[in-house]
């Protein structure tokens, strides 16, 4: 499905960027925690930053258990 | 006291404009020497108001405006003098943070939050005592305080309600979730949105123009369209004692207090 593809490519890319981590190590089945090392307030970073990039609203209680990009990029893409 | 530089906050009088910064480490939280600096500043309000006309809050620290009231600091009490003997002191602990926030609501200063990061909590609480929020756009509002089994304690409520529509309060504090400032400026609560980094340079600009107009005028116009609501405000204080008597609360900020989880504010 390649729209939700660009969307996975895209979080990727900001997720990248705005942790400083180099995009190639990161990969789309990997625990985001761990792949950016971020802690409770750079998750709302994080959320922040996808919400005003695709500007939609993720309620947080959606995201708990969400740990990989893949899937948070599925959550994404039934808002936009 | 035109200057003070406290352990967890400072101010400075410049140019008719008071600037509150808050520096403790690691999101301001909200304890017991935060609260006796915020009394500080309400009793050096009583001079300040004579020689100011606005008063901007603001935080140096990255993570945010502030993460709301010190969580840790509650439980470790609770761990040393137990929950009956702390629910006692809760109710005198809140007649002193609602005397602050009601000085800082009702001053004649025009007051501006310069918000960014996490506004949570206490920290919200805090900003909706202000005349004006200004947001940038990596700024977070919320009130998780049903995970503890309690509701907001600072006057968030009644603020929040004076303020917007009611079915935004309820989503607020229903479902604890957070809003971040896009969606806060749609609600009407964020009155300017501004670049990251940028809510502080936004505030003083909108401080030096308010310096333009009469005093008195303003001050007029605050008392009329910005009334405090001191009844909702103790019944607020007396469900939350309520509230803190259940077994409940200990239980749920145990959980935030041992938590490792990369959402600890959510249930």
């Amino acid at each position: 499905m390649p729209i939700a593809n660009q969307t996975l490519d895209e979080i990727l890319d900001l997720a990248a960027a705005h942790f400083k981590v180099p995009r190639e190590k990161l990969s789309p089945d990997e625990d985001f925690f761990k792949a950016l090392g971020i802690d409770s307030l750079q998750t709302l970073d994080l959320l922040t930053k996808l919400e005003n990039h695709f500007r939609v609203e993720l309620p947080d209680y959606e995201l708990q258990g969400v740990s990989d990009f893949r899937t948070l990029a599925g959550k994404i893409q039934a808002r936009l | 006291m035109e200057q003070f530089q406290g352990q967890t906050l400072s101010w400075d009088l410049k140019d008719g404009v008071v600037e509150l910064a808050l520096h403790r480490e690691p999101a301001n939280e909200i304890g017991s020497l935060t609260t006796e600096e915020l009394e500080r500043l309400v009793t050096a309000l009583g001079v300040l108001n004579r020689k100011a006309h606005a008063l901007i809050i603001y935080s140096t620290l990255k993570s945010g405006f502030s993460a709301g009231a010190d969580l840790r600091e509650l439980y470790r009490r609770i761990q040393q003098v137990g929950r009956a003997e702390v629910a006692k002191e809760v109710r005198s602990y809140l007649g002193r943070i609602h005397h602050v926030m009601n000085t800082i609501d009702s001053s004649p200063l025009t007051t501006i939050a310069a918000v960014h990061g996490v506004v949570f909590g206490g920290g919200f609480e805090l900003a909706l005592t202000c005349d004006l929020i200004i947001a940038d756009k990596m700024a977070r509002f919320c009130f998780p305080e049903l995970r503890l089994g309690l509701i907001p304690g600072y006057g968030g409520i009644p603020r929040l309600k004076r303020d917007l529509g009611n079915s935004v309060v309820r989503d607020l504090l229903l479902t604890g979730r957070s809003f971040n400032a896009t969606k806060a400026q749609q609600i009407g609560l964020v009155s300017q949105l501004v670049a990251e980094g940028e809510a502080l340079r936004a505030a003083r600009a909108t401080a030096a123009q308010l310096a333009k107009f009469d005093r008195g005028t303003a001050i007029a116009a605050k008392k009329f369209i910005k009334p405090i609501p001191y009844q909702e405000l103790q019944r607020e204080i007396d469900i939350f004692c309520e509230l803190f008597a259940q077994p409940a609360v200990e239980a749920g900020l145990k959980k935030f207090v041992e938590s490792t989880d990369a959402q600890p504010y959510l249930p």
